[in-house]
């Protein structure tokens, strides 16, 4: 069921820093429209990359939702995180096309390289780890995406050696 | 030189291919020698195993140059734009001679790709200059009926594109029959099933086409507002329909009294979904719109009576609402004349998985299955045996190779065990396990059930629990009859479609590949070669080189052996990946 998705880490304080007064405008735009709850949501991660606590707090005080609702809608669709990401994001595409295509190989590739499970970020903040069902280059299976660059027809090993390059680039 | 006209696709799979990069390289060439062609832009023309593409037209005609990067982009400025010599070798497609892949293009019927590949989707004037908005300015200059445009959708025979079937004219017509002050007129853009991107190719080639279509809608069945229920995973589909609906109110297409209709007003605005596959249900669907979780109410009252805020609401699919510009303005009779007694026009199939030519293909409604894969799709990759085609994703099957010759309509395709579904054919081999098929849809299913029907939330994890352990190796007698069992269960005691359906991936796979599942009951083995629990890899040592290939590649280190000696692969270490086995030039890493 969709309650797999919610991580069990928690996030310690020094973590979690964040200026909600950057919600102002968010929070403005969307207060007394119907249905506003799933925009606001993505607004705030569009702005943090993760819904914090402390925003959950804000919008729900300020608009009138209640935390409940704000919690289960944020655990009901993929798109939201509760923790916060890399730097880079790897997306690797478990879609059919390339399911037939041994996408499993790049997973389980980058998760030993990694160390990290789906839905997991690297201890050194650097990437974040996340499966998901179709980025739609279906012809250039397997694939997945790094921030926003796609690579494919890629084997575990290939996979491995990008993220070793990006490590390499970062280091310098 | 003024009357060349060099296109480069950029669509999300020419873009993803690196076809931005040959744009921009084109785009300097250009500036820097102030050379006077024209350079445009498109989305996805279809042929996305020939991507990036570029098609230069020029006095004689048209061609289309397949797998191009910077250099070769660089080759076709100086040969064929500066010296007018086209390269024949690059050419996928040319009117003026015969390439091997115009097997893919010639069986064609395009009328929702009518324009993708065609147009440059952000300049509005490029879809009307092919006769975009033409329908709805037919209908308000010729003072067609809200009632006759009805007639002559059902009278079409346009079926749901989505998956459904469901006759759309009806589907209107109910939505008309319930008067109310607000209605709305939904574009179901939530393509999620894990191997289709019909929807996103149209989306991002022909956004106006959808616009155009919502519109004639809104106007048949008396809509004030209309809502985009896009995936926020294409982005690039968002922006472009945002900047179609900019245009189209700019144009008077959308607004108030829409082209001097009195009283029709109706606007559209673009809903993100925020990734759950069941919002492809309707009921689902307008939950998520309202902002809610996306778990589907019951039925009746149907959407057309009360959906959004709870007001007579019709839903419609992408695919469709392409079909419904070029059905009013070519009339139901020149749409009808495609396609079979039951299912009329054509439908789109985004092909994918061991196939030669990947891509988008548009074809007439009774086609064989065969030549779909086969003619337009070149056939299996390396030649392989051709094993089954997934067709309808998580909600379909698996429709086996001695079933080729079924042809695509909605009733030969349900009778397989498949569905339609929204036109996502993935093509396996030999070396796809059907078992393992099977897992992966109810995975899927299993993960994005919403969890409000008992059966199809404990039900989907209990039979993933039994694949799992088939594909493990702990299979016991009786589990396919249990999984037949809770089949049959889930389906009669879902309320939603997603349940219904999510045990199709299964039931199909046991029904033409039982033997498969057998073998990995009883004897522990994959006959394909893919469950990892049940192979060992190990190096063969009369075939090995000790050329050190498999070694380096490994992902884990798991291979030892120096250099000229035999290799071994510790099995402690190994991840089963088959990197080895793919590097190995010699055919020297067994599988067992």
């Amino acid at each position: 069921m969709r309650i797999a998705r919610i991580s069990e880490k928690k996030i310690t304080e020094e973590q979690e820093q964040v200026d909600v007064n950057l919600l102002d405008s968010l929070i403005e735009k969307y207060k007394d429209k119907k249905g506003n709850l799933i925009p606001l949501l993505q607004g705030t991660q569009d702005i943090f990359g993760y819904i914090p606590h402390e925003a959950f707090e804000k919008i729900s005080s300020q608009v009138g939702i209640e935390l409940s609702d704000m919690y289960g809608v944020v655990t009901f669709y993929a798109q939201f995180r509760l923790n916060p990401v890399g730097k880079h994001i790897i997306k690797v595409c478990h879609g059919t096309a390339c399911h037939v295509q041994n996408a499993n190989a790049i997973t389980d590739a980058l998760k030993e390289s990694l160390k990290i499970n789906d839905g997991e970020t690297t201890e050194d903040g650097m990437f974040t780890l996340e499966l998901v069902a179709c980025l739609g280059c279906c012809s250039l299976a397997p694939v997945m995406m790094i921030d926003n660059e796609t690579h494919g027809k890629l084997t575990g090993g290939q996979a491995v050696k990008i993220i070793k390059n990006i490590k390499i680039k970062e280091s310098n | 030189m003024e009357n060349i006209k060099v296109i480069v696709g950029l669509g999300s799979c020419g873009i993803a291919a690196g076809a931005n990069k040959v744009f921009e390289k084109i785009k300097a060439l250009k500036e820097a020698d102030n050379l006077k062609f024209e350079l445009k832009k498109t989305s996805c023309i279809g042929m996305c195993y020939r991507e990036p593409l570029v098609e230069i037209v020029d006095d004689k005609g048209s061609y289309l140059y397949g797998d191009i990067n910077e250099k070769k982009a660089a080759e076709l400025i100086e040969k064929h734009i500066l010296e007018n010599e086209p390269i024949k070798s690059y050419v996928v497609q040319s009117d003026l001679f015969e390439t091997p892949d115009k097997d893919f293009i010639k069986d064609q019927v395009k009328i929702t790709l009518r324009n993708c590949g065609y147009i440059d989707p952000e300049i509005i004037e490029e879809y009307e200059v092919r006769g975009g908005y033409r329908a709805i300015r037919k209908i308000a200059g010729q003072r067609i009926s809200r009632l006759d445009v009805i007639q002559t959708v059902i009278n079409s025979g346009l079926r749901g594109r989505g998956g459904g079937g469901f006759p759309t004219g009806l589907k209107w017509k109910f939505a008309n029959n319930n008067k109310a002050d607000e209605k709305f007129i939904i574009c179901n853009a939530d393509e999620g099933d894990p191997g289709a991107f019909m929807d996103r190719s149209v989306l991002e080639g022909d956004p106006h086409a959808v616009l155009e279509g919502m519109i004639i809608g809104a106007y048949a069945i008396e809509a004030t507002g209309g809502v985009i229920y896009c995936r926020a995973e294409y982005p690039l589909a968002i922006k472009r329909l945002n900047i179609a609906i900019e245009q189209a109110r700019r144009k008077g297409y959308l607004g108030k009294n829409i082209l001097s209709i009195d009283g029709f007003n109706f606007d559209i605005y673009i809903k993100e979904g925020a990734g759950a596959f069941v919002c492809g249900e309707e009921t689902a669907l307008i939950a998520s719109v309202e902002g809610e979780r996306g778990m589907p109410r019951k039925r009746p009252p149907f959407p057309a009576e009360s959906g959004l805020w709870q007001k007579p609401t019709n839903i419609n699919n992408v695919e469709t609402l392409a079909n419904i510009p070029w059905i009013l303005l070519h009339g139901s009779e020149e749409y009808a004349k495609y396609g079979t007694e039951k299912s009329k026009g054509t439908k789109v199939f985004a092909l994918a998985g061991k196939i030669k030519r990947s891509g988008l293909v548009e074809v007439p409604m009774g086609m064989s299955i065969r030549d779909v894969i086969f003619k337009l799709g070149g056939g299996i990759q390396n030649d392989k045996k051709f094993k089954a085609v997934q067709m309808g994703g998580p909600s379909g099957g698996c429709i086996p190779a001695y079933l080729a010759d079924t042809i695509i309509d909605y009733d030969s395709v349900n009778d397989t065990g498949a569905i339609m579904g929204s036109g996502g054919m993935v093509v396996m081999d030999e070396t796809t396990c059907m078992v393992d098929v099977a897992k992966f849809f109810l995975d899927f299913t299993q993960k994005e059930s919403c969890g409000k029907c008992t059966f199809c939330r404990a039900g989907t994890k209990r039979m993933l629990e039994i694949l799992t352990r088939i594909t493990e190796g702990k299979g016991e007698e009786g589990d396919i009859e249990k999984l037949e069992e809770l089949s049959y269960q889930i389906k009669d005691s879902s309320l939603c479609g997603l349940g219904q359906t999510a045990p199709n991936p299964v039931l199909t796979t046991i029904k033409y590949f039982r033997e498969e599942y057998e073998v990995h009951i009883r004897d522990k083995k994959c006959p394909a070669k893919v469950c990892k629990a049940l192979l060992t890899y190990e190096v063969d040592p009369d075939k090995c080189t000790g050329c050190m290939v498999c070694a380096k590649n490994c992902p884990t280190d798991a291979i030892d052996g120096a250099r000229k000696e035999v290799h071994f692969i510790r099995q402690d270490a190994c991840i089963k990946c088959g990197t080895c086995y793919t590097k190995c030039k010699f055919d020297a890493i067994k599988i067992y």
